[in-house]
């Protein structure tokens, strides 16, 4: 576009409405003054009086523990369904297994929460597991719907990825698991990443999942917010708000920088094979 | 695909089993058992609730309660929530399309590089914690909170406008957090669009206007109906929002169903929203997934 048109005025206002919000509330969180709407001179004074706070660093360290273990379990259980998805065209429940994978990126999560909720205390009843609920519970329910959104990244990047190398490989009497850890996974680490970390901080934030599937003793970083965001504006919170802003748009700017080196890595090596065959002939 | 198909013999069923097994116990049956529950009795128990099937003296006796949904259907605040739910996600998907389309078309029409920069500040805040981006504008709004003195510094208005906990809030809150859903997939259909085609409409001595909408527009439907669906459906359900910039006029079912099930603790009514929810929510979701599935097959 030569001009400055509409589209790009439109871009660059939404931009503004999407990150002003953000950095007044960073700008915030360094004001001195208790009452949130005053001006007091900057200071670090709330920041220090996180680490007092041992309620809250307790919700830290857990919600930090479960979005561990989610980003681990989805990320492999949606490589699987991202492989099911792309390589196997046919099989019974396929329809359904595809409508499993995609309905949770857009189910209202109060119907997940309370569905999940009440498979847990049915299953509690039956079986006897999960006795009670708690960690183990909330990181199945993470786990339930960071699959979909693995799955969708690593399925994207399986489908253009070129299959004459895995062929080559069992053409060469690889073992089907040996192409699949020594070749495919290696090809798509920059998506498995780029899922895992997604994972991550998506687990980090979820508040109404965790509010129906926690159980005593086990409340989260969102939880503890959120009980203390409904009562109004507190300086504390700004602190708090300000340094998951900070860890996750570090997350956010890791995952794609790697992805964008190994892109470029790729294509660079893509580019010297054949500058090496044209030098061959 | 002969190769394809060695690729996974003997891992082949434990390949689609385990993820399939998986999602089946802990996504689908679980809506059996709202289904299940939605039929109950409120019961002072632990699990609050009656059993539906009881196994008395060799007799099977499924007791069917329908008055949750008897319930529902007389008390006219449910019947206000689920059309206030409906009419602030329409509206708010809207409004989304309105902002979103622009700056999807933006970014698809940028360098290369400003592509990548572009989409990276898109994706950064849904990966924010929503509750975190909701917060910053509570301190915005509210009273005494800075756009009131924005505007009162300006001489624009003389007593602070009440916008914090009104429907208006709630519609700038839905509108901030979903953009960046809308902006996302209309961007990657957008940026595959050929652009021989408009070329070519421009050189037949179309307007640059009649070929966006003649041309852009409707190749760009499969992204319009998932940026829609991706805002609409999760809208619907929406709690966060209503409930921390709403006010207690903001009827929405998410907020309702909350209220029914952590205040009031009545596990079957909550059941029954979720399951009439989930009746109204099965079009789309279904149009979503159909979407879906074509583009997981690379068919768009």
């Amino acid at each position: 576009m030569k001009r400055f048109s509409f589209s790009s005025f439109m871009l660059i206002a939404g931009m503004a409405f999407i990150y002003l919000p953000m950095l007044i509330l960073v700008i915030y969180s360094f004001n001195a003054s208790r009452l949130v709407t005053v001006w007091g001179g900057w200071s670090m004074h709330w920041y220090f009086g996180l680490l007092d706070n041992a309620q809250l660093m307790n919700a830290v360290g857990r919600s930090l523990e479960i979005a561990c273990y989610t980003a681990i379990a989805a990320t492999a259980l949606g490589t699987l369904a991202a492989l099911v998805l792309t390589r196997i065209p046919r099989f019974r429940g396929r329809t359904l297994f595809g409508g499993m994978v995609t309905a949770p990126l857009v189910m209202p999560e109060v119907i997940t929460g309370l569905s999940l909720l009440l498979l847990f205390v049915a299953m509690g009843q039956l079986i006897g597991w999960p006795a009670e609920r708690g960690l183990m519970t909330i990181w199945i329910a993470h786990t339930t719907f960071c699959t979909a959104y693995v799955a969708i990244v690593v399925s994207a990047r399986l489908r253009e990825l070129d299959l004459s190398i895995e062929e080559a490989a069992m053409d060469l009497g690889a073992r089907p698991w040996k192409v699949f850890f020594l070749i495919t996974i290696p090809m798509i680490a920059p998506s498995l990443a780029a899922g895992a970390m997604m994972s991550f901080a998506l687990s980090l934030d979820d508040l109404v999942l965790a509010s129906f599937v926690s159980g005593p003793g086990s409340t989260t970083l969102p939880m503890e917010i959120f009980s203390a965001v409904r009562l109004g504006v507190k300086p504390e919170i700004n602190a708090v708000a300000s340094l998951i802003l900070l860890v996750v748009s570090l997350f956010t700017f890791c995952a794609w920088y790697f992805s964008r080196r190994a892109e470029e890595h790729r294509k660079r090596a893509i580019q010297q094979a054949m500058e090496e065959t044209v030098k061959g002939a | 695909m002969n190769a394809l198909k060695r690729l996974l013999p003997s891992g082949r069923h434990c390949v689609i089993g385990v993820p399939f097994f998986w999602l089946l116990l802990f996504f689908l049956l679980p809506f059996v058992i709202v289904l299940k529950i939605s039929f109950a009795e409120v019961d002072v128990a632990i699990p609050p609730y009656t059993e539906i099937v009881t196994w008395v003296d060799n007799q099977l006796t499924v007791l069917l309660n329908l008055g949750n949904y008897v319930f529902l259907s007389e008390d006219e605040l449910y019947l206000a929530a689920y059309l206030g739910s409906l009419k602030i996600a329409t509206l708010s998907t809207l409004l989304c399309l309105l902002i979103g389309y622009p700056m999807a078309y933006a970014i698809s029409r940028a360098s290369k590089e400003m592509q990548t920069v572009w989409l990276l500040l898109v994706m950064m805040p849904t990966w924010t914690a929503i509750l975190i981006r909701v917060y910053a504008w509570m301190g915005i709004l509210s009273n005494n909170g800075l756009l009131n003195a924005l505007l009162q510094s300006l001489g624009l208005i003389d007593e602070p406008l009440q916008i914090l906990n009104t429907d208006l809030a709630v519609y700038i809150g839905i509108v901030y957090a979903y953009l960046p859903f809308m902006v996302l997939p209309l961007y990657a259909n957008l940026v595959k669009h050929d652009p021989s085609l408009l070329e070519a409409a421009a050189d037949l001595g179309a307007h640059h206007l009649t070929s966006f909408w003649k041309i852009t527009v409707p190749l760009s439907k499969n992204g319009i109906i998932a940026g829609c669906m991706l805002v609409f459906i999760p809208v619907v359900g929406e709690f966060v929002i209503p409930e921390l910039l709403g006010g207690p006029e903001t009827l929405m079912i998410g907020k309702v169903l909350w209220q029914e099930f952590f205040n009031n603790r009545d596990w079957p009514v909550a059941a029954a929203l979720a399951v009439v929810m989930l009746a109204i929510l099965l079009v789309p979701i279904i149009l979503f997934n159909r979407n879906q599935a074509k583009e997981l097959e690379g068919k768009l």
